[in-house]
């Protein structure tokens, strides 16, 4: 018998600790696919976030670090500059990356870091039960907005890709989804290709935004929470290659 | 450069440090340090290695952070307020078992204070300064000699214990020029850092984390931590003792404010009063030993500090209630003269000294 799908070897087979329809399996997946494919296993260093992916090494075969909440585009500054041949890469999520990391990913872009970010955006914080993020959309319920987030006192769903993409030193920004099969290819390529430009020791940063059910977080079954993203989060967040 | 040169502490420390074999330097501009950076941006690409100023302190220690886990020696520089900031990731380091070297040139406190020399940050180096159960090896140099040499035993007791070493300086130091001798310091047998992130070809992955969410590991991580650290007490402690065996005054002081003693010491001596000192130069781990071994014999003893009385608290513990503790400090930036010195050391050789009313004065 042929076989046509198997699990890639830098992910581990364990059971996981995500819930169920959590979109973080599948990105796990698509970057290990892509160490493997490229054959960067034993040159590559990943940064698990404080969040629900903190846990990233217990599935991600690779040399990795676990870094206080937000930081960890810094603490990929301080190993990519000191082992230029080394391939970097942090893992973060919406409030890691967007609430108290954004001065740290707005100055790693801004150097032009050599690095590349897999920034998963499920519009809420996971792990610690579902409070607003900056990318929480307005109107959605939250247990910090619990009649729903509204723009007079909370503000308006925080853009990080295009933010990111009009500085120089990011040379690659493309956001993408998880709800569906397409969608996931597309995914793929696109966390191949910014693991590729660093291969290829182009100058500069690489982050792929990644839209991902939360269906714990948003009170949701895992078929509503699919919905959601894609009726949902898109319009807010477009889907696309906003840079390189 | 076996000759001695004229240097301030800050440009004396940075290439002491490159000496040391430091990979990488990561740093934010603040007063009174600046010109470490300045010394570094320059020095450190001459030598092929890594200088990079950071968005923040928040930033600067985290580059520490992910340089440290690949196994390099990795250093930070800052100045109280921006040390504070360092906190967090000082406390990831201890947890994650990451050598590290971080220098604070110490200004006046608390707040942004002001730019002015001072010793208020020892409860927050010693006691450890961020969460949880750790201990930060602080080193208190005196001279610029000494703040150039500390930086080599800073970079090798950082590797032999896997945790992170503090210079602790303050803005005299830091900007006096002294000459100086600098010179490449044979290393310390060193552990391999066979835990460092190298990427995991032909081996297991390498994890360097400080989460541990299962029942006991924790726990049994602290213990791992306190051992060492008694370790530490045991083996590493550096303490300068003058004129301590005929004392019957022992003042207790450190760094730049020692200095200032030993002069008061000196002229007190030319006036016949028996006084001696004890400098700690490691104020973690503490010299309690030889501290509680002076107590043994009648003595009074005074604590010198550039702050309102910290390491006080420890010289009562390792006095142990065995003799009189008193305190002469001054704060915010102030520092103590010789003949203010001298004028403590004489009041503790009249009665008055002992009352209650007087202690409190002091």
């Amino acid at each position: 018998m042929k076989t046509v799908f198997k699990r890639t070897p830098t992910l581990k087979d364990c059971p996981t600790h995500y819930c169920p329809g959590c979109g973080h399996g599948i990105a796990h997946r698509l970057i290990a696919e892509t160490i493997d494919e490229l054959g960067i296993r034993g040159r590559t260093i990943g940064i698990a976030p404080v969040g629900c992916a903190v846990l990233a090494y217990d599935y991600l075969d690779v040399d990795m670090i676990e870094v206080a909440h937000g930081r960890a585009p810094a603490v990929a500054t301080g190993m990519k500059r000191t082992n230029p041949d080394m391939i970097i890469f942090s893992y973060q999520g919406d409030g890691d990356l967007a609430s108290i990391g954004a001065g740290e990913i707005l100055h790693a872009a801004h150097r032009g870091e050599q690095i590349t970010v897999i920034f998963i955006n499920n519009a809420v914080y996971g792990m610690t039960s579902g409070q607003m993020a900056p990318t929480t959309l307005l109107g959605q319920i939250t247990t910090t907005t619990p009649l729903g987030r509204e723009a007079d006192s909370h503000g308006y769903p925080l853009q990080v890709a295009e933010l990111l993409a009009v500085l120089p030193g990011a040379i690659y920004i493309e956001r993408c989804s998880l709800h569906n099969a397409a969608q996931v290819r597309k995914t793929k390529k696109a966390v191949r290709h910014a693991f590729e430009l660093q291969v290829s020791g182009a100058k500069g940063l690489s982050l792929v935004e990644v839209l991902s059910p939360c269906p714990a977080g948003w009170r949701m079954t895992p078929a509503k929470a699919i919905e959601w993203v894609e009726n949902e989060m898109t319009k807010v967040f477009p889907l696309g290659r906003l840079k390189g | 450069m076996d000759e001695r040169i004229l240097m301030c502490g800050n440009e004396a420390l940075a290439e002491a440090s490159i000496l040391a074999g430091v990979d990488a330097y990561f740093g934010y501009p603040i007063t009174p340090q600046n010109e470490i950076p300045a010394y570094m941006a320059r020095r450190m690409p001459e030598e092929g290695r890594v200088f990079v100023q950071s968005e923040s302190e928040l930033a600067a220690i985290n580059m520490v952070f992910g340089a440290s886990a690949t196994g390099k020696r990795a250093m930070t520089t800052s100045s109280s307020p921006g040390i504070s900031l360092m906190q967090e990731g000082i406390s990831y380091l201890a947890g994650a078992e990451l050598p590290a070297v971080i220098v604070n040139v110490m200004r006046g406190g608390p707040g942004l204070g002001n730019i002015a020399p001072s010793q208020a940050d020892y409860f927050q180096a010693t006691r450890g300064g961020g969460h949880g159960d750790y201990r930060t090896i602080t080193l208190a140099p005196s001279s610029v000699q000494e703040l150039a040499d500390s930086m080599s035993l800073a970079f090798d007791l950082a590797d032999e214990y896997r945790m992170q070493v503090m210079v602790l300086a303050d803005g005299i130091l830091g900007q006096m020029m002294e000459p100086v001798v600098l010179e490449k310091k044979p290393r310390r047998k060193l552990p391999p850092k066979d835990w460092a992130l190298t990427g995991a070809e032909g081996r297991e992955q390498n994890i360097v984390r400080s989460l541990w969410l299962k029942e006991g590991v924790l726990e049994e991580l602290n213990n791992k931590l306190q051992a060492r650290y008694r370790q530490i007490e045991k083996d590493e402690v550096l303490c300068e003792q003058y004129e301590v065996e005929t004392a019957e005054i022992v003042v207790i002081a450190y760094g730049v404010a020692a200095r200032i003693v030993r002069s008061a010491v000196d002229k007190a001596r030319e006036e016949g009063i028996k006084v001696g000192l004890i400098r700690p130069i490691t104020l973690w781990p503490f010299p309690t030993e030889q501290i509680s071994r002076a107590a043994d014999e009648l003595r009074i003893f005074l604590t010198v500090e550039m702050n309102c009385g910290q390491m006080l608290e420890d010289v009562k513990l390792a006095v142990a209630g065995k003799a009189p503790v008193l305190f002469y400090g001054r704060a915010g930036g102030s520092i103590p003269t010789v003949e203010q010195v001298l004028e403590k050391i004489k009041q503790l050789t009249t009665k008055k000294a002992f009352s209650g009313q007087e202690k409190t004065k002091l």
